[in-house]
């Protein structure tokens, strides 16, 4: 029920912050913090009566009885469809890092949101439900319902609370998403059929889905499906055209949630879904997957240079982080999980940062347009070491978790093709030149003394401190969060093993 | 009191930290006593590590925590303190101390003042963690800390965008090494099981056989990271750039500690270095022709930073040969010699710059002997050092390189003949800067002379210059001893007199003019070689066209987002196939009712074909 009343606190949650702005404008972010955080709070308390996270056996990917949780409840039993819920370590992970990205969203929409405030929290909170709903489901259909609930409020957040150009990048948004969505729900109810053709039972859930047998072009097929919805989301090149425009035009409380939590269903997906159902097509498949991570660590990070907007380059900073994850996930050996796992939730703290950063530039200067900046740490010397902070986070180094990150990436992926991992590794170079050329262009250089900004106060300030802390935190002892996807990266691990008997 | 050295580093850290927390509402008293006594207390603690070190030269370790630990991978936030590590520690927060004092003056009416002491702080911290570390992931950990902490102190008067552009270089060009070393790491690792430095060793003598690829390959990389942080060839032209950066920060970072990180590393993977020859020999080359290159750049320089940068490049190049040679102590000897005269003579440029109204040029300065009494004592000592004048420190170390590289079976002689032209410039050179500057009638009058906290620490190391050559180092037991061999008298001879040629050379030229050069200075084919040099051998324009344009035009190229155009192509079909269709809503009932027909008569035919 925990995982059911995780998702029911922020839909019901989400209706109340909607109802609440007749009680004033400024009431419905204060009812969605409260609602985030009582989610977190009765998170953690559950799971204080767990056992021992570190200590846990590796979770057998195809038997439910060895997670941390199983709920399972029939919704259309014709079909087989039910209400089934799942968590283990990767999950639990990714619900932790949602509510507390989500509770920083909801403070950077703080002062940036000032119409429809309450619709506008009530889109926030229920796009977290899609997403816990993505992150815990482990019955098919159930997961592409969840897939197109975070899909919509998104959609409304860009379009009603966006930039100068909002119609445009919410209508990308939405078509690539749901193009690619349609693609795994073809999937999705195939792979249902030949199940039910194999068996004579129907049934849409992971555990009995696993092991499904069939043509291997046919699993090839079908992995792609599931492939292409997850890469677009990640986003993985050449996919990923619809991300520039959605994280520049969202409000700020979306690019946060976009950039730190939905490009992580993408990883996620890949993780949970794509590989384990199709290992034998996604070893086919993995060198064509990791030249398109490195192409997208590349490609990204150029485009990132080339930039004059500063919500658009940290966007494409954002393609570049992400083609490690693919990178990680396609090497598929212990070091590179652990380093894809890593960056998503690394790379969730360090965008969302920099993402609040440029909502903030945005509220004080009018503009994002890095031409007309320059000079800020003048005006603004806390925002800039902030913002120094963040930037030297983004292009990895040691001590931070996004180091951690991609080290163990690349250390993984240089077992599996060297060559590879020095293409990739240029990432590290072109990393550094856009990151600071970012800090140049705005907060260094020539300042405007003329300009009355105000710097980050107390709120801003604690909210930065939060994701600063955390990571360092992940760079110097990233040993808790390994320790959580360790046995189910082993699970996941022996599963593929056993099934194509070799890594892939 | 060997667990207490986990304080040495945390300390400045602590410090930092706080000043980055607090610095704005802190008096400036307490920002340099935190500044300044958190690395004092780091040398002091050092100081007695080492006395309890050398009355037992038992090399130990200690583990803080593990780091990450994923399969066999478990690299630890772990110490290891030998002989070598006391040197590059001693070197770190002694030098560092005098440094961090004097800046307290050199800065004293900047308003940055505790973020200056804040990065100076870190950077100690990430300096001492890269000596310390006993595995390669965690000094890597300092090694781009340092890293940083020199972008940002590079880029300290941030205000100035040159300064920025010449930080951004900074970094992006070590960055290029760093990566390259990166791998050099992944390919250890997968091969060899660990990063730990000491078991490295053990693990490539029993895997490996001299003369293998891997550790060849192994070694390039790690050499290339070397090369790139220490300002070698290919990769120095970010160090005299860096010169943007207030000078005490010249003086530490760029010529005492951080700049001399690849020497260290390569040291420190000796063992891996011995595995491959050639490697080595790479090592040498590469020492060798910076060394010579920066020598002659430093002869046509008129900024007294740049000369000083170029001096330090050319150093550094010695260290690299010396350690090619496989004269491992005598490498790090003069790193530390070089320290310490390196450190001294940029301090004095720093008090120059800071009585003269910011003044870079030489030939502005002048007819300073008399009005800035001990920064001209600073000068003479230090570039005596640099010059490697009988008994100076500097002669010690080079004397023995000269000689280590001499015998090496076949380049040996070129090897030393080439370190001897080197040494005739480097004396050239530095006399040169003495002589104008300190000599001849006054362009510009100092508007003040140094303070203690300036007068101190250039006294201190005016002693360290001169007498540093006496210190033992305790490595004997970290390094493979040198053949007992000695090279004939004549090759030590001539190493001895040669700096004394040059300096004799500069006395001619710079001072009594009884030498005139103005004849040959003006052939035009000495004249194109002087702009050639004048310019770092043009390497700065030839990487500019070879990457910095080409990346500008690429992204250019892609701004547009081509790959969205594929996308677009399938919207502009939707569009067209759309304006089409809707041709046929035109709202005339005789189009409607002609499609109609049309329509009826198709369905009619198909199913008459299909009875």
């Amino acid at each position: 029920m925990l995982m059911i009343n995780l998702i029911l606190i922020l839909l019901v949650g989400g209706l109340l912050a909607m109802l609440s702005e007749r009680f004033g404008s400024h009431v419905p972010r204060m009812v969605a913090l409260a609602v985030v955080l009582l989610d977190l709070v009765y998170l953690l308390l559950a799971l204080s009566g767990l056992p021992e996270l570190g200590g846990l056996q590796a979770p057998v990917p195809g038997d439910p009885q060895t997670w941390l949780m199983h709920y399972r409840a029939e919704w259309i039993p014709a079909f087989g469809i039910s209400f089934e819920f799942a968590l283990d370590g990767i999950s639990l992970l990714m619900v932790l890092l949602t509510l507390v990205l989500g509770a920083v969203a909801v403070s950077s929409s703080w002062t940036d949101v000032t119409t429809k405030c309450g619709f506008f929290e009530a889109n926030l909170l229920w796009t977290l439900a899609g997403v816990l709903g993505v992150f815990m489901a482990l019955d098919l259909f159930l997961f592409f319902l969840f897939w197109e609930v975070m899909l919509i409020p998104m959609y409304f957040m860009i379009a009603i609370w966006g930039h100068e150009q909002r119609a445009y990048a919410a209508m990308k948004f939405f078509i690539f998403t749901q193009a690619s969505g349609l693609l795994m729900l073809v999937s999705v109810l195939t792979l249902a059929t030949i199940h039910q053709s194999n068996t004579g039972v129907w049934s849409f859930s992971y555990f009995d889905l696993l092991n499904t047998q069939m043509a291997a072009q046919t699993a090839y097929w079908l992995m792609l499906g599931f492939f292409v919805a997850f890469v677009v989301k990640l986003p993985g090149f050449p996919f990923h055209t619809w991300l520039p425009d959605a994280h520049t035009q969202a409000p700020t409380a979306g690019s946060v949630i976009l950039a730190g939590v939905l490009l992580k269903t993408g990883a996620y997906g890949l993780i949970r879904f794509a590989v384990p159902l199709f290992p034998e097509a996604s070893i086919d498949f993995a060198p064509i997957a990791l030249w398109l991570g490195a192409a997208g660590v590349v490609y990204g990070a150029v485009l990132a240079f080339a930039q004059t907007d500063f919500k658009r380059l940290i966007a494409y900073s954002s393609v570049s982080h992400m083609g490690f994850v693919l990178l990680g996930v396609y090497a598929w050996n212990q070091l590179a999980l652990q380093g894809a796992v890593m960056q998503m939730v690394a790379h969730g703290f360090s965008t969302a940062a920099l993402f609040m950063i440029a909502g903030s530039l945005q509220e004080r200067l009018h503009t994002r347009d890095m031409r007309e900046m320059g000079g800020l740490w003048h005006n603004m010397p806390r925002m800039g070491a902030v913002a120094m902070f963040f930037i030297i986070a983004s292009l990895g180094l040691p001590g931070l978790g996004n180091f951690v990150a991609e080290f163990l990436v690349l250390l993984g992926l240089f077992q599996v093709d060297p060559w590879l991992t020095m293409i990739a590794a240029l990432g590290l170079i072109t990393g550094a030149a856009y990151s600071l050329l970012l800090m140049q262009r705005s907060f260094q250089g020539e300042p405007d003394e003329s300009r009355r900004l105000n710097d980050f106060g107390t709120r801003e300030m604690l909210t930065m401190a939060l994701m600063m802390v955390a990571l360092i935190g992940l760079g110097l002892y990233p040993q808790p969060v390994l320790d959580m996807a360790q046995p189910v990266l082993d699970g996941l691990l022996q599963f593929s093993a056993t099934v194509v008997g070799g890594q892939l | 009191m060997r667990q207490l050295i986990g304080l040495i580093p945390l300390i400045p850290l602590l410090s930092s930290v706080c000043l980055m927390l607090l610095g704005g509402r802190l008096p400036r008293l307490w920002i340099g006593l935190l500044g300044v006594g958190s690395v004092g207390l780091a040398a002091l603690l050092t100081g007695l590590t080492a006395v309890d070190f050398l009355a037992n030269p038992e090399p130990f370790q200690l583990t803080l925590w593990v780091w990450m630990q994923v399969g066999n991978f478990a690299p630890g936030v772990a110490f290891y303190f030998d002989g070598l590590t006391l040197v590059m520690m001693s070197v770190i927060t002694g030098v560092g101390f005098l440094i961090h004092l004097f800046s307290t003056e050199f800065m004293e009416e900047d308003k940055s003042y505790a973020r200056y002491f804040a990065y100076l702080n870190m950077f100690v911290a990430a300096m001492l963690i890269l000596v310390m570390a006993d595995n390669l992931l965690l000094l890597y950990l300092g090694w781009e800390g340092v890293g940083v902490c020199s972008y940002l102190l590079v880029g300290f008067w941030y205000q100035n965008s040159a300064n920025g552009q010449a930080a951004r270089k900074a970094f992006i060009v070590t960055r290029i090494g760093d990566t390259a070393m990166a791998l050099g790491l992944f390919l250890l690792f997968t091969e060899l099981g660990t990063l730990n430095i000491q078991a490295l060793g053990v693990a490539a003598n029993e895997t490996w056989q001299v003369g293998d690829k891997l550790p060849l390959i192994a070694c390039l990389l790690l050499l290339a990271g070397a090369v790139g942080k220490s300002a070698q060839l290919p990769l120095h032209t970010w160090l005299p750039d860096a010169m943007a950066g207030p000078t005490p920060v010249s003086a530490l970072i760029h010529a005492a500690t951080m700049v001399t990180a690849g020497v260290y590393l390569i040291a420190r993977t000796h063992e891996l270095y011995l595995l491959a020859p050639i490697a080595m020999i790479a090592v040498a080359l590469v020492g060798l022709s910076t060394s010579l290159m920066a020598a002659f750049t430093a002869l046509t320089q008129r900024d007294i930073k740049r000369i000083l940068a170029y001096s330090t490049i050319s150093q550094i190049g010695y260290m690299f040969l010396a350690l090619g040679v496989g004269a491992w102590s005598a490498g790090v000897f003069h790193l530390m010699t070089h320290a310490f005269f390196k450190a001294l003579l940029f301090l004095g440029s720093g008090a120059i710059i800071h009585c003269l109204h910011h003044e870079h040029d030489i030939f502005k300065m002048g007819g300073l002997r008399t009005r800035m009494p001990v920064t001209f004592w600073s000068f003479m000592i230090g570039s005596a050092a640099l010059a490697a004048l009988p008994m100076t420190s500097g002669f010690f170390s080079k004397d023995q390189i000269l000689l280590q590289a001499y015998q090496v079976d076949g380049i040996g002689p070129w090897l030393w003949l080439g370190g001897l032209l080197g040494a005739l410039l480097t004396a050239i050179y530095s006399f040169r800067l003495v002589f104008v500057v300190f000599f001849g009638k006054a362009n510009t009058e100092p508007d003040r002379d140094t303070g203690w906290r300036m007068a101190l620490p250039l006294s201190l190391l005016c002693a360290l210059a001169l007498f540093g050559g006496w210190i033992m180092l305790p490595v004997a037991e970290v390094f493979p001893t040198a053949s007992g061999l000695h090279p004939a008298h004549w090759v030590e001879y001539v190493s001895i007199a040669v700096p004394i040629v040059g300096v004799v050379i500069a006395y001619l030229v710079f001072y009594s003019g009884q030498l005139r050069v103005d004849g040959l200075l003006n052939m035009p084919l000495m004249q194109s070689l002087q702009r050639f040099w004048y310019s770092g051998w043009g390497l700065d324009a030839l990487y500019d066209r070879l990457f910095v344009r080409p990346y500008y035009a690429l992204a250019a190229l892609f701004k547009g987002e081509p790959v969205d155009a594929v996308y677009g192509l399938i919207v502009a079909i939707n569009q067209t196939l759309n304006g089409w269709l809707a041709e046929g809503q035109s709202g005339q009932m005789r189009r409607y009712l002609i499609s109609m027909v049309f329509g009826l008569i198709v369905v009619l035919a198909i199913m008459l074909g299909a009875f």
